[in-house]
């Protein structure tokens, strides 16, 4: 019979989500209350709201957390539900396609030239 | 007492259906399994392992209601009628309520149940402090009834490749026994997306365990001793 081994692998996607769901935990209620403390807001005001350096990369960072953690997350369901290879390489790509690509977005909406 | 049992018989070709079964049985101080080996004088059809009849064996593991328990420590006083007696999810039925348990006994076998130790044997046995033997408590109770792996949706997913809760909890009793030496080449085994890690906390095997075991925490002190080994 062929020994059964692990991957080696897997300890370090875990600790990625919960380092990245502490993260999120602590910046999401911050980031939530800051907005929401400066609400009704115009589009100047809403602009103002994120022209503090400090505030866009918090933001950013927790965008980073956020797609990383979803990668883990959606990692694990495409691992449970997608069994043909093919299909599920397709979709894993196409995940990190979406993901990066809303960070890189939301990157150059935050330091769009005024 | 009305009962509502799971039938499957395979080489008469019919699908498996629930038979409802009246039974004149007094509750009080008696257990479900009492009740089935009761139905099971009336209609000898009925196919259900048991052995030991008082929680030990692990035999009669049955998911009575919804929940995975073992009918012989199963009080008929605490159950809702009708009182619905079905196999183990996630295993091969067999008959009745009699499942095919080779996916669980596979995974039990890959994490090596067995103390590994290749120093030359003392003349006496291989002594314990107190201390090391405390922390194999809660982890070598378990008697391999399957109520946890296969309460475990993970398990259900991925039979194949997940070691499931019970396979978890006997890899971290020998894992933490002070007198076993593999702990490295057990953890290497471990380590991996799939035997490990398709656990996600959903800790229906603690709520399915009928000895009262947490085979989530041992999996917790696992994982711990995967990261304090890479970090």
């Amino acid at each position: 019979m062929k020994a059964i081994t692990g991957a080696h692998s897997g300890t370090g996607s875990w600790l990625l989500q919960r380092a990245t769901a502490v993260l999120l935990a602590l910046a999401l209620p911050g980031l939530a209350v800051y907005v929401l403390a400066a609400l009704p807001v115009d589009f100047a005001g809403w602009q103002a709201l994120f022209a503090p350096q400090g505030v866009r990369v918090l933001l950013l960072l927790a965008a980073v957390a956020l797609a990383l953690h979803a990668w883990v997350g959606m990692r694990d369901i495409l691992m449970d539900y997608v069994r043909p290879t093919g299909v599920r390489l397709a979709l894993l790509l196409a995940v990190i396609v979406v993901l990066a690509g809303s960070v890189v977005w939301l990157a150059a909406v935050l330091w769009r030239p005024a | 007492m009305k009962f509502r049992l799971y039938r499957y018989s395979p080489e008469t070709g019919e699908q498996p259906f629930m038979q409802d079964v009246e039974l004149d049985i007094e509750p009080a101080g008696r257990m479900l399994l009492d009740a089935l080996i009761a139905i099971k004088a009336q209609d000898e059809t009925l196919s259900m392992r048991r052995s030991c009849r008082e929680g030990v064996c692990g035999s009669d593991a049955v998911n009575v209601n919804g929940r995975n328990r073992l009918a012989c420590i199963t009080p008929l006083t605490e159950l809702k009628e009708p009182v619905e007696v079905r196999p183990l999810p996630g295993l091969p039925v067999i008959r009745d309520l009699v499942v095919d348990m080779a996916p669980f006994y596979q995974q039990y076998r890959s994490v090596k149940p067995w103390l590994i130790n290749d120093t030359p044997e003392p003349e006496v046995e291989r002594l314990q402090l107190p201390e090391d033997r405390d922390r194999l408590d809660g982890a070598y109770e378990c008697i391999l009834c399957a109520c946890c792996t296969t309460a475990c949706p993970s398990f259900w997913w991925n039979p194949e490749t997940f070691v499931g809760p019970a396979g978890l909890l006997q890899a971290w009793r020998f894992i933490a026994d002070s007198r076993d030496e593999a702990t490295a080449a057990r953890l290497d085994n471990l380590e991996d997306p799939y035997r490990l890690y398709r656990c996600r906390g959903i800790m229906n095997c603690v709520d399915a365990c009928p000895k009262g075991l947490n085979p989530t925490a041992a999996i917790g002190h696992i994982k711990a001793l995967l990261v304090r080994r890479r970090v």
